[in-house]
């Protein structure tokens, strides 16, 4: 089923990509990017948000035409129209959000679509075999008849690698596959693709993580805005030097913040749990206290709880059993609890899905910037909205926060995400809150950006407000908070001081195991 | 240029599929066409007949309007309206005596108020019990039906006849019709139903519009609208929302009895609805949703109504199914296939700064979304 090509020409590369060029409207994505990938090498791809990474891939992948430029496999040309195509000539892409069946197993996750036939049968002994095989030859070991339902993440990664080489490529594409894993999980994937590079197969691997680029590829190329900046092996970089190859300039990747000087407690929460929609406890008792001037993180992998919680605090979600104390005051209304209550009382939230909660995506930049605070006199008069009033409020915000494009008519949709995560910041921290709920601070924002956000973050923590910062990027954490509470399961599993924390020691925990010896 | 150009398209294509039906019967679609148009504009008469139409679906338009731009789906406009002329006949009947600026305006607050009761029960539903509105709605329709056939005939009918109808109102509560109010300025058009609640319909675009886009409120609606999770976490009330969505809704359909009841027939009776509501949602859906889409929209199918009927006198074979056909072509092309001819459009208009802006946005949105 999986017949492993013959190679024409040993030497030529794997994947070579000649003068691509793509323009989307006014958007040049790529500009004659030329790229080698050698047999046998996991080669990295890194770049800010819109430096073209997801475009050069998607063209590799079929689901863009190139405008100019070709692509040559094995040394010969091909076209790839569909990402059939792109299987045909032995390239395969592991998604970042997975298409897997919940309901089927394993393995008739992986024979659907190559079924091999009308009966069944034939079909799925032929590929339980070559599961088998696979299994052994990289680390893949996933049982076959276990549901996907009940795979933790990182094998439901597996499948999609097992489901990519089950079709007979050579090469594979990786989208940010460590986002959603654990540092261990995260780890595994690394032995895997090392394991699938011995073997001669190709990996393209594009993330964000500087660090999984220095612990796993051979080769590392770097875009900025639809150009190669270089290509290099990686032994011979530096995490400052790609930073500033991506960028364009030095960029600090520690955040400048004033001595830890706690004050009086702002918030208090006690043996709080909390349910989902199903009735399933996600929070399972948590206790924690955020004082004035300190920056608290909540790290963990995610699905732990830290979404409920933030949400709890935030005054959407309900709460099941425990006590919220602002200010040294139990809330106990739930008028008081409401988002309006809790925005009113001085808590702002920059949520986790901005897409989702933080903006409407469908409407002006300016509308979106008001959400929450549409209520407020500034924007009202008596019964019309004042418009004029929206417009400057945008342009002021625009300004300070460097937003771009400064155009407030535009529809939220066509910021890019970093910027549409500074609308949301400029919104939230232009109220100057004691208490900014932040979910994923600088989720899928470039490194510029970050240092930007890390900034404003800092700054309002210097002022003597308080922070409780949800993130899975540890390192984003590890630079900014003044503690870091660890949850697993629902609970808090420890509490470490990031002057003392490596990444090593905080993912013991997020894995759930709190006596270090135990490893 | 795009949302002009399209919907102009949309529509060419849909009366070549008509044409294409008239040949297919038999008869000559250029003649039909000329038929169709004069039967709906060719004279001062024609004219009031297809503003008088197009008045009705200007309410039930925008009532389907209001409440989808809260993401509601309001089927039922049709029973809302029905409701709406049972609140018109109770206060007609019962206030007829009193002068006309009294029982006029009470009549058409009373339209409203029935109709808004009618749609806030299925938005309570929908947002305590969380029942279906699309469901709720359409079965709200038959209560209503049955509702108002009990009424007329047991309780409501005027003594003594068979026919189930109310007494016929007071002068006073008749609405004046154009042709009346224009001959006492001295200038005679032909009689037609059209009548004063046609500016009724007008001040009822300008207030939802300014609703929609100018208010808090209507701020609020287009939030939930898109995104209930962005509503929650901004502080909007979603019971509250979908309640108030479906009573303006309900509120607008049920002025559609002024139009009729008032306006025209000075008394209620059965199925004086004949089906407006449902028109509504492709008044609303051609129309995008925009007072000033649902006007235009509003004329073109009160055009179609009236030519329609013009053109099955004037030409027998093309009887008021085949009429109805015609109208529901209109209806899929530019409803169901609006965005058909998107692509083509935007390519062929690429280059133009529009076009080239949605393609950014597009981008954006798949890539938003593929993220």
């Amino acid at each position: 089923m999986a017949p492993v090509t013959p190679r024409p020409d040993r030497a030529a590369p794997a994947v070579e990509l000649r003068h691509i060029d793509k323009r989307f409207g006014p958007v040049h994505a790529n500009r004659d990017v030329s790229l080698v990938v050698r047999a046998g090498t996991i080669h990295g791809i890194v770049g800010e948000n819109g430096a073209g990474k997801s475009t050069l891939m998607g063209i590799l992948y079929g689901y863009h035409r190139p405008d100019r430029g070709e692509i040559l496999v094995d040394g010969r040309p091909v076209v790839i129209r569909s990402s059939r195509d792109a299987l045909s000539a032995g390239i395969g892409m592991v998604h970042q959000h997975f298409m897997l069946v919940e309901t089927f197993s394993v393995l008739e996750n992986v024979v659907l679509g190559v079924e091999g036939g009308f009966r069944l049968r034939a079909g799925i002994a032929a590929a339980r075999a070559e599961l088998a095989r696979l299994g052994r030859e990289y680390h893949l070991e996933v049982d076959p008849d276990a549901r996907v339902a009940d795979l933790s993440v990182g094998q439901r990664q597996r499948v999609e690698i097992l489901k990519v080489l089950l079709r007979g490529a050579n090469v594979l594409v990786l989208d940010e596959p460590t986002a959603v894993l654990t540092p261990g999980e995260a780890d595994h994937l690394f032995r895997i693709l090392t394991a699938l590079a011995r073997q001669g197969k190709s990996i393209l691997l594009i993330t964000h993580k500087l660090r999984e680029i220095r612990e796993v590829t051979d080769v590392v190329t770097v875009m900025r805005h639809g150009r190669i900046v270089g290509t290099l092996p990686t032994v011979e970089t530096t995490s400052a030097q790609l930073a500033e190859l991506m960028v364009g300039r030095a960029v600090a990747l520690t955040v400048e913040k004033q001595p830890f000087r706690p004050g009086e407690p702002l918030l208090q929460v006690g043996d709080l749990v909390i349910e989902d929609a199903l009735g399933v406890e996600r929070v399972k008792g948590i206790t924690f206290t955020v004082r004035r001037g300190e920056i608290v993180g909540i790290a963990g992998v995610a699905g732990n709880g830290q979404s409920e919680l933030l949400e709890a605090l935030a005054g959407i979600r309900s709460v099941k059993a425990g006590r919220i104390t602002w200010k040294g005051r139990e809330l106990s209304d739930a008028r008081e609890r409401s988002p309006r209550g809790m925005r009113r009382m001085g808590v702002a939230h920059v949520p986790e899905d901005r897409q989702r909660m933080g903006l409407v995506m469908a409407i002006a930049a300016r509308e979106s910037a008001i959400l929450g605070y549409h209520d407020e006199r500034t924007y009202n008069g008596a019964l019309r909205l004042r418009r004029a009033a929206i417009a400057t409020g945008f342009q002021e915000q625009a300004k300070e926060y460097d937003i771009r494009p400064a155009d407030g008519s535009r529809r939220t949709s066509t910021f890019s995400g970093g910027n549409q995560q500074k609308i949301v910041l400029a919104r939230e921290l232009d109220r100057h809150p004691d208490l900014l709920l932040v979910g994923q601070p600088t989720r899928g924002v470039d490194i510029g950006a970050i240092e930007f956000i890390h900034r404003r973050l800092a700054a309002l923590r210097d002022s003597g407000k308080a922070l409780l910062i949800v993130s899975v990027e540890l390192e984003g954490l590890l630079a900014l908070a003044d503690r870091i509470l660890v949850m697993h399961d629902g609970r808090i599993a420890g509490e470490v001081l990031p002057s003392a924390a490596t990444e090593r020691s905080i993912g013991l925990l997020m894995a759930g195991v709190t006596d270090p010896g135990a490893t | 240029m795009t949302p002009v150009l399209l919907p102009v398209l949309n529509l060419a294509v849909a009366l070549g599929l008509s044409a294409l039906v008239v040949v297919l019967v038999g008869e000559s679609p250029f003649r039909a066409w000329k038929l169709l148009t004069v039967g709906a504009f060719g004279s001062g008469e024609a004219i009031g007949y297809t503003l008088y139409y197009a008045t009705t679906f200007v309410f039930t338009g925008l009532a389907v309007a209001v409440a989808f731009h809260g993401g509601l789906f309001n089927i039922g406009a049709e029973g809302q309206a029905y409701l709406g002329g049972l609140g018109v006949a109770l206060v007609c009947l019962a206030a007829g005596a009193w002068p006309s600026l009294l029982v006029v305006p009470g009549a058409i607050i009373a339209a409203a108020g029935f109709g808004a009761a009618w749609a806030f029960l299925p938005g309570w539903l929908q947002a305590r019990r969380g029942s279906h509105i699309v469901i709720t709605t359409i079965m709200f329709n038959f209560i209503a039906s049955s509702l108002m056939t009990y009424l007329l005939v047991n309780v409501l009918i005027k003594p003594g006849q068979q026919s189930p109808e109310t007494p016929e109102f007071a002068p006073s509560t008749w609405l004046p019709q154009l042709h009346e109010v224009l001959a006492a300025a001295g200038w005679q058009i032909g009689r037609s139903p059209v009548n004063l609640s046609s500016i009724l319909a007008l001040i009822a675009c300008g207030v939802v519009w300014f609703y929609l886009w100018r208010t808090r409120w209507g701020y609020a609606l287009r939030v939930f609208g898109h995104s209930e999770t962005a509503a929650v976490y901004g502080g909007i009330a979603p019971t509250r929302t979908v309640v108030v969505a479906m009573s303006i809704s309900g509120a607008l359909a049920g002025l559609m009895s002024v139009n009729e009841i008032m306006g025209v027939q000075h008394r209620l009776l059965l199925n004086f609805t004949g089906g407006a509501g449902f028109v509504g949602i492709a008044v609303a859906l051609m129309g995008r949703n925009h007072p000033v889409g649902i006007v235009l929209a509003a004329i073109l199918f009160g055009a179609l109504y009236q030519g329609g009927s013009e053109l099955s006198f004037d030409m027998p074979t093309l009887t008021r199914d085949i009429v109805v056909v015609i109208q529901g072509l209109i209806i899929l092309v530019c409803g169901a296939f609006e965005h058909a001819l998107r692509r083509p459009v935007d390519a062929l208009l690429r280059g133009s700064a529009p076009a080239r802006d949605r393609a950014v946005e597009e981008l954006a949105e798949t890539s938003a979304t593929s993220r």
